[in-house]
């Protein structure tokens, strides 16, 4: 029997999660025994049109990593999508958004603006702008063409699978191959990772205080953290209970609280809004005067509560007076 | 006159992909080669709003690659916003996770990517020039070194930053995490091992490569010869540092140009826009922009191994020390112009990033606990500079009084270099593409143009098997396909 093909590709991303993949070290090499990378643009000839030539569902899965905002990336999506028997989406960017999701606090013109207009070090006098199809001397070049939004995969084409995380944790990319390779899927839509909260692996737990205690919450920068006990009964924004564990902690182990880039459990729609409730119940304050003080260090709400998924949050993006593009 | 249009699409990315355009007159020569950047993702603009402690892990995604540079880059401008200089202790851990990260990084290049063009040689058989031909060359042995070597300094990353991608330590101030004893004893053992594997990747590189004397023939071609500026960060002494210091210019002659502050980079560097690219061209502002062009009236300067070399006295390190006067013995004194002596550069600074490892990791500050110190200074404006691995990355932020972000401006280290890299990938094809005639050979050449520089082309510099796919389309000018051309990754 062949082995199953494999397809790797990359959308609106860093590069963190090839990183991650490479992070495998050598259990990498016992997966290219398992099974044929049929596409891989790091690694592998990148060819449209080798993807455009196989029968559909020729992949038996492809992993798809970063957030769709061009039209190269919507394409190559529906393409990867035809061709794979399974989707999975690879990474914080591709599931939820992640943090070129916050892209869509602002729009396109904005982005352009900041980068080629009022930059502090740029000298554009002329106002030059990339263009999608220019006309130098020798003849014509071509540029993709940015969209307004910021999308997930999911909000392009339809996804079997989710790897969450930034990048996803190398367990977590090991035990889905092997799910994969072995058929041993859970249910179709499913985020393979445990479906608890990242609390419930934390080594500070035991700290973790019980009823509301937080009656002013502190910036990381603001306070000495102790590497001991839980951020949340130091008064840090963790967002640890709402976020979805598989990550062995590692951002409280580098004593920094979570910042939620794992996304939420599956009982959650919203992350951004389940955080919101989740830090009500921890605040200790009981009149308009006392909630104000707690919260008047979480500067920057939106920002920190949807840091990773505002393209999937119900938000989706800031609103525009004139509805903007839909694209 | 009919023109023809060869592309190559994609390269290899950068956060986006690379493309490059040639465009050939009707003897099949080349007229000019554009290499585009097609994708922007628009930090600057969403960094707007966000918490200024927060810049450090948001700006990290630009790159995952290369996360801990904007991590550093990011972390001093906030320093500087908030006014607060870092503990001695706090400073330290940082260096120490820097060299750690340029270590890690710069081995994987040598042996994953640009190494194979040497180490298998330039014209060998395409499905032979990648990590497996290295390994074939230099021994199985070696490879599991390499891949072992990648995994103890990303572990140790990940111990004293949380993640190797993307790190967290980093705070106004200092880091978040202190290093124990037992983390200390692991950062020294790691360090030495990388001692002594950046002066077996050196003597890699002296019996293959400086032996050949076809290699060092190519090394020195006038097709991947630029004569412009160079810049990088330098200690009190004119020394290379990654971490600190200040920047300094040499002329293509090799003498300083300017010496300035992070601070003062708006009064020097400057970029430019064309429509073409999403990717913004750096040129020194004093000099100004002439267009891809070098020489001394031309603003276009270089950054990364070569160029940080060139633009300082020495290394501050003494095995490095010796490798760098070797390189400029060898070479012919400095400044040394041939793009592809950045290969040799980047294994100096390899070994340099090893022994400021085990400096740093043997003070007795490093377990300091003392390694934060809590802003008081009403935020404002902050500019933090660091050389990462491909060159200067210079972060500026502006933040109201809570310490929200206003304005932010980046300069990547693949900026400082994008007109030099356009600029090496035109003569390269100009020197290689004759009368039409294309083939993968010759295709490699091309991409060994830019490959030399590292370009922060997202996973292109880091993944298995380390050689770049290529597809060259021949057209004509009714846009039909004359031929193709491809060249396996694997």
């Amino acid at each position: 029997m062949s082995k199953p093909k494999v397809g790797f590709y990359w959308c609106a991303s860093c590069g963190g999660c090839e990183e991650a993949v490479v992070d495998l070290a050598t259990d990498i090499l016992s997966v290219v025994a398992a099974v044929d990378i049929v596409f891989w643009p790091c690694a592998m000839d990148f060819k449209r049109s080798d993807v455009e030539a196989m029968a559909d569902g020729e992949m038996a899965v492809c992993f798809i990593n970063g957030a769709i905002r061009s039209t190269e990336q919507e394409e190559m999506a529906h393409l990867l999508r035809r061709k794979a028997q399974l989707i999975v989406a690879f990474g914080s960017c591709a599931h939820t958004g992640g943090i070129p999701g916050l892209a869509n606090f602002y729009d396109r013109e904005g982005v352009l603006q900041a980068a080629y207009g009022n930059a502090f070090s740029t000298v554009n006098p002329e106002g030059t702008r990339p263009a999608t199809t220019v006309h130098v001397p020798e003849g014509e070049l071509e540029l993709p063409e940015l969209y307004d939004n910021v999308k997930t995969l999911a909000q392009t084409v339809p996804v079997d699978y989710y790897l969450p995380g930034c990048p996803p944790p190398v367990a977590l990319i090991v035990n889905a191959v092997n799910a994969i390779l072995e058929g041993k899927l859970p249910p179709a839509g499913s985020v393979l990772a445990p479906d608890t909260a990242m609390c419930h692996d934390c080594d500070r737990k035991a700290s973790k205080p019980d009823k509301p205690v937080i009656k002013e919450f502190k910036r990381p920068h603001q306070i000495l953290i102790d590497p001991e006990l839980c951020m949340l009964a130091q008064g840090l924004l963790c967002l640890g209970p709402e976020t979805r564990s598989g990550c062995d902690s590692a951002c409280i182990k580098g004593n920094m609280p979570c910042t939620g880039c794992q996304g939420p459990v599956s009982r959650v729609r919203d992350y951004g809004a389940k955080a919101l409730s989740a830090l009500a119940s921890s605040l200790d304050a009981n009149d308009d005067a006392e909630i104000t003080t707690a919260l008047a260090d979480i500067a920057d709400p939106a920002g920190t509560f949807y840091r990773y998924s505002l393209p999937a949050s119900l938000l989706y993006r800031r609103l525009r007076p004139n509805g903007g593009s839909q694209k | 006159m009919t023109t023809t249009k060869i592309t190559i699409d994609p390269i290899t990315r950068l956060e986006g992909h690379g493309k490059i355009d040639i465009f050939l007159d009707d003897a099949g020569n080349v007229q000019r080669a554009y290499l585009q950047i097609p994708e922007l993702r628009g930090f600057e603009k969403f960094a707007e709003g966000r918490p200024a402690e927060d810049m450090p892990q948001i700006t990290s995604r630009i790159c995952g690659v290369c996360p801990t540079a904007h991590h550093m880059a990011a972390a001093k401008a906030v320093d500087a916003l908030y006014r607060i200089e870092p503990t001695d202790p706090g400073r330290k851990i940082r260096e120490l996770v820097y060299n750690t990260f340029f270590f890690e990084d710069h081995a994987l290049h040598f042996y994953f990517l640009g190494g194979p063009d040497f180490v298998v040689g330039p014209t060998a058989p395409k499905a032979e020039r990648n990590i497996l031909g290295v390994l074939g060359k230099v021994g199985l042995e070696v490879g599991k070194e390499v891949i072992g070597v990648r995994k103890q300094m990303r572990d140790l990353i990940a111990l004293a930053a949380g993640k190797a991608a993307h790190p967290v330590f980093g705070l106004p101030g200092g880091v978040s995490k202190p290093l124990k004893k037992d983390d200390q004893e692991q950062f020294i053992a790691a360090a030495k091992h990388g001692v002594e594997f950046a002066q077996f990747s050196l003597q890699v590189f002296n019996d293959i490569v400086l032996k050949n004397e076809q290699y060092v023939a190519w090394i020195t071609s006038d097709d991947y010869t630029h004569k412009t500026y160079y810049m990088g960060l330098v200690d009190a002494n004119n020394k290379v540092n990654f971490y600190d210091g200040m920047l300094r210019v040499v002329t293509p002659e090799g003498k300083e140009f300017v010496k300035f502050a992070a601070k003062d980079y708006q009064q020097h560097i400057a970029e430019h826009v064309e429509p073409w690219s999403y990717i913004k061209f750096c040129y020194l502002k004093n000099v100004g922009w002439k267009g891809f062009t070098d020489g001394a009236d031309s603003g276009v300067y270089c950054v990364a191994p070569l160029a940080r070399l060139n633009a300082a006295d020495g290394m501050a390190t003494p095995l490095a020390q010796a490798a760098y006067e070797q390189f400029y013995a060898t070479l012919g004194g400095k400044p040394v112009h041939h793009t592809l002596a950045n290969h040799w550069a980047r294994l100096i600074e390899l070994l340099y990033a090893a022994e400021r490892m085990v400096e740093l990791a043997e003070d007795p500050d490093i377990i300091d606990p003392n390694i934060r110190a809590i802003p008081t200074e009403v935020p404002q404006e902050g500019i933090g500079v660091v050389e990462a691995p491909r060159g200067t990355l210079f972060h500026h932020f502006q933040s109201d009084e809570r310490g929200l972000v206003t304005k932010a401006n980046l300069i990547v280290a693949t900026q400082n270099n994008a007109a030099r890299i356009a600029m090496s990938v035109d003569k390269s094809a100009r020197g290689f593409i004759k009368e039409g005639k294309v083939d993968d050979g010759i295709l490699n050449f091309v991409e060994m143009a830019f490959r030399a520089y590292d370009p922060c082309h997202g996973c292109a510099t880091h993944c298995l098997p380390g050689q770049m796919p290529l597809l060259l389309h021949v057209y004509d000018q009714e846009h039909n396909l004359l031929h193709e051309i491809r060249r396996d990754g694997a």
